[in-house]
C-alpha cells in the first residue's frame, strides 16, 4: 500500500472486557462497533465497507443496518483482522469504498452465541494425521515447536517465564486487564502445568469481548475528532494449518514474510520504532515475533526479554497493554493488540511511552498458521 | 481406565487412502515425485516441491528421531495420565505428528533426537494407526 495514504479513525474495544454474561458474541461485535462510530462522529449510514472473522461478515452487516458496496470476510484465525486493515486500505485506495468497518466480537469465557465453531471434520488432513493423537486445542499445538526451539537456541524455561512477568508488569499499569498482580518467574514456572513445558502462566487468559476500526483516507481523517492514526506499512501470509508441517519449528514463515513486507513498506529501520505488539497467545511467541521481524538476532530474544529491554522504562516497550497472557484474550486477540497500537499512537494508552511515534503490530493467526503485521504512525508525513 | 474409543479416528479420503490401506498391512506409506524425487507427507496426488503428477508411493523404514513434543496433563479419556504430542522426522524427511507410547511420558525420558520406530495400533476395521515408540524398545523385543 501507499504509506500514509489511510488513516485509522475510530477505534473502541467493547464497554466490557472479561466476563461479559449479558451480551451473545454478535452484539459484542455491534457493542464495539457503535463505540467505535462513536469515535468518529459518524452514522451507521457512512459506512460503507464491512470486514470481520469468526462470524460471517453478512451477519454482521445485517445486524448492523449495514448495505456495504466493499465485504472481507477473510478468516485465518486472530491476525484476520490485520488482514482485514491491510485489505480495506488497499479497498479504499482502489475506491471500492469510502469508510471501512472492521468488527471483533467474541465470546470466549462465556460461550454465549458462538457461531463457526472451529475445528476441521475427521477427513481433513488434519482431522486425519493430527487428531488421532488427541491434542487440546492450541494448548498443545501451538506450545509443540518449543522444545525444539530451545534445543536449537538455548533458550531456557526461565526466559519463558520471564515473558509472563513482564507482560504482568504491563498489565499492572491498566485498569481493564484482567490480570493485575505482580508475579515471579518462580511463581510462573511453579504454576499448574497444562502442557509441557507450558504452565498456566505461560498460557493466555480466555475471556469475552470485541473490538472495532474505522478507516477512511487520509485526507479526510483531519476532520474527525480523534487524532488520526496512519497506516504506514503492511503484510500477510499463511502457512499450514498443521503445526507438524510447520517448516522450520525455531521459526514462522509467515512471520518472516508478513513482517518483512511491512517492514519495507514503511521504509524504516528496526531502530526507528518506539512500540511493538506481538501477539501473545503463549508465552514463547514474542521470540518468534522478535525474532522473526528482525528486533533480535536467531536466539537472541530470550536474553532480550530477560534483560528487561522489553519492560517498563526499557528501550522496546512490548505488548503494553500486558497482552493476550494478562490483559485479554477472547480467542482472536488481534484486534486487542491493534487498539492497544491506536491507543499509543493517539497518546492516550494506560501504560503510554512518551513521544511514541511508531508503532508495530503483528499478529498470528491459528497456530503459526498465518500471519498480519500493521505499522501505525500518528505523523501524517 | 483409558478408553480408545474416545480417539477422534481418521476419515480417509480418495487421496489418503493407500495411506490407511498401508497402516492396515503394518506399512508406513510415503509418496516420492517421480520427477524430482521429493518424498513428502502428508498425502496428495501431486509433487508439491514441483507440481508433478507423477508420483509413487512406497514403504518407509518407520524410523525416525524425535524433533519436538509437549506432555499434556489435562485430562482425556483416552490415555491415564499425562501423554506425550510429539512430531517425528521421518529417515526419509517428512515430519508427522503421533503420540510416543512404550516410554515414561517425561521430559527425562523423552529426549530431542532420539531414535524412535514406527509401530501400528487397530483402532477400528478400517484404521490402524501410527505411532512411535523409542527404537531400543523394538531392538530388545
Amino acid at each position: 500500500m501507499k504509506p500514509n495514504s489511510i488513516a485509522i479513525v475510530g477505534a473502541a474495544e467493547t464497554t466490557e472486557l472479561g466476563r461479559i454474561p449479558g451480551s451473545g458474541q454478535i452484539q459484542l461485535h455491534a457493542d464495539a462497533a457503535l463505540n467505535a462510530l462513536a469515535d468518529t462522529g459518524l452514522k451507521l449510514s457512512d459506512i460503507d465497507g464491512i470486514a470481520t472473522a469468526g462470524e460471517s461478515p453478512t451477519d454482521v452487516a445485517h445486524y448492523l443496518g449495514l448495505a456495504p458496496t466493499w465485504v472481507d470476510g477473510t478468516s485465518v484465525g486472530g491476525c484476520s483482522f490485520m488482514i482485514h486493515v491491510r485489505h480495506a486500505a488497499a479497498a479504499i485506495n482502489e475506491g471500492l469504498c469510502h469508510t471501512v468497518l472492521i468488527t471483533h466480537g467474541e465470546s470466549g469465557r462465556s460461550n454465549i452465541g458462538r457461531s463457526m465453531r472451529g475445528g476441521g471434520g475427521r477427513a481433513t488432513l488434519a482431522g486425519q494425521f493430527e487428531g488421532p493423537y488427541c491434542g487440546m486445542g492450541p494448548t498443545t499445538a501451538f506450545t509443540l515447536p518449543f522444545m525444539r526451539y530451545m534445543k536449537e537456541t538455548g533458550t531456557t524455561l526461565e526466559q519463558l517465564a520471564m515473558v509472563a512477568v513482564v507482560q504482568r508488569e504491563w498489565a499492572a499499569l491498566n485498569p481493564r486487564a484482567t490480570l493485575r498482580e505482580a508475579t515471579s518467574v518462580e511463581e510462573v514456572m511453579n504454576d499448574r502445568m497444562i502442557a509441557y513445558p507450558f504452565t498456566k502462566s505461560e498460557c493466555c487468559l480466555v475471556t469475552d469481548g470485541g473490538g472495532a476500526l474505522i478507516l477512511t483516507t487520509a485526507e479526510r481523517a483531519k476532520d474527525f475528532p480523534q487524532k488520526p492514526v496512519y497506516i504506514v506499512g503492511t503484510g500477510e501470509s499463511v502457512e499450514t494449518n498443521m503445526i507438524s508441517q510447520m517448516g522450520d519449528f525455531t521459526s514462522s514463515r509467515a512471520f518472516r514474510m508478513a513482517g518483512k513486507k511491512a517492514l519495507q513498506e514503511a521504509g524504516i529501520q528496526h531502530s526507528d520504532v518506539d512500540h511493538l505488539m506481538i501477539y501473545d497467545a503463549f508465552a514463547h511467541l514474542p521470540f518468534y515475533g522478535l525474532e522473526d521481524l528482525g528486533f533480535c538476532g536467531k536466539g537472541e530474544a530470550g536474553a532480550f526479554i530477560w534483560e528487561r529491554n522489553t519492560a517498563i522504562g526499557g528501550e522496546l516497550p512490548l505488548n503494553t497493554n500486558g497482552g493476550g497472557l494478562s490483559y485479554m484474550h477472547s480467542g482472536m486477540y488481534g484486534m486487542y493488540a491493534l487498539q492497544e497500537s491506536v491507543r499509543q499512537m493517539r497518546g492516550i494508552a494506560p501504560a503510554q511511552i512518551k513521544d511514541a511515534k511508531l508503532s508495530v503490530c503483528h499478529g498470528v493467526g491459528g497456530m503459526f498458521a498465518a500471519s498480519g503485521t500493521i505499522i501505525m504512525t500518528n505523523d501524517p508525513s | 481406565m483409558a478408553d480408545k474409543s474416545k480417539i477422534s479416528l481418521p476419515k480417509p479420503t480418495p487421496e489418503t487412502e493407500h495411506f490407511w490401506q498401508g497402516t492396515r498391512q503394518g506399512a508406513l506409506k510415503l509418496q516420492k515425485c517421480v520427477d524430482c524425487a521429493h518424498v513428502y507427507f502428508p498425502p496428495r496426488p501431486f509433487c508439491p516441491a514441483c507440481a508433478s503428477r507423477a508420483v509413487s508411493v512406497f514403504t518407509a523404514t518407520g524410523r525416525g528421531m524425535l524433533y519436538s513434543y509437549v506432555i499434556n496433563n489435562r485430562p482425556h479419556p483416552a490415555f491415564d495420565g499425562p501423554y506425550s504430542i510429539a512430531v517425528v522426522e521421518l529417515e526419509e524427511g517428512p515430519r508427522m505428528m503421533t503420540n510416543i507410547v512404550n516410554c515414561d511420558q517425561t521430559p527425562e525420558a523423552l529426549q530431542l533426537d532420539m531414535p524412535v520406530e514406527v509401530l501400528f495400533e487397530e483402532l477400528s476395521d478400517d484404521i490402524s494407526l501410527p505411532y512411535f515408540q523409542p527404537a531400543t524398545v523394538g531392538a530388545t523385543k
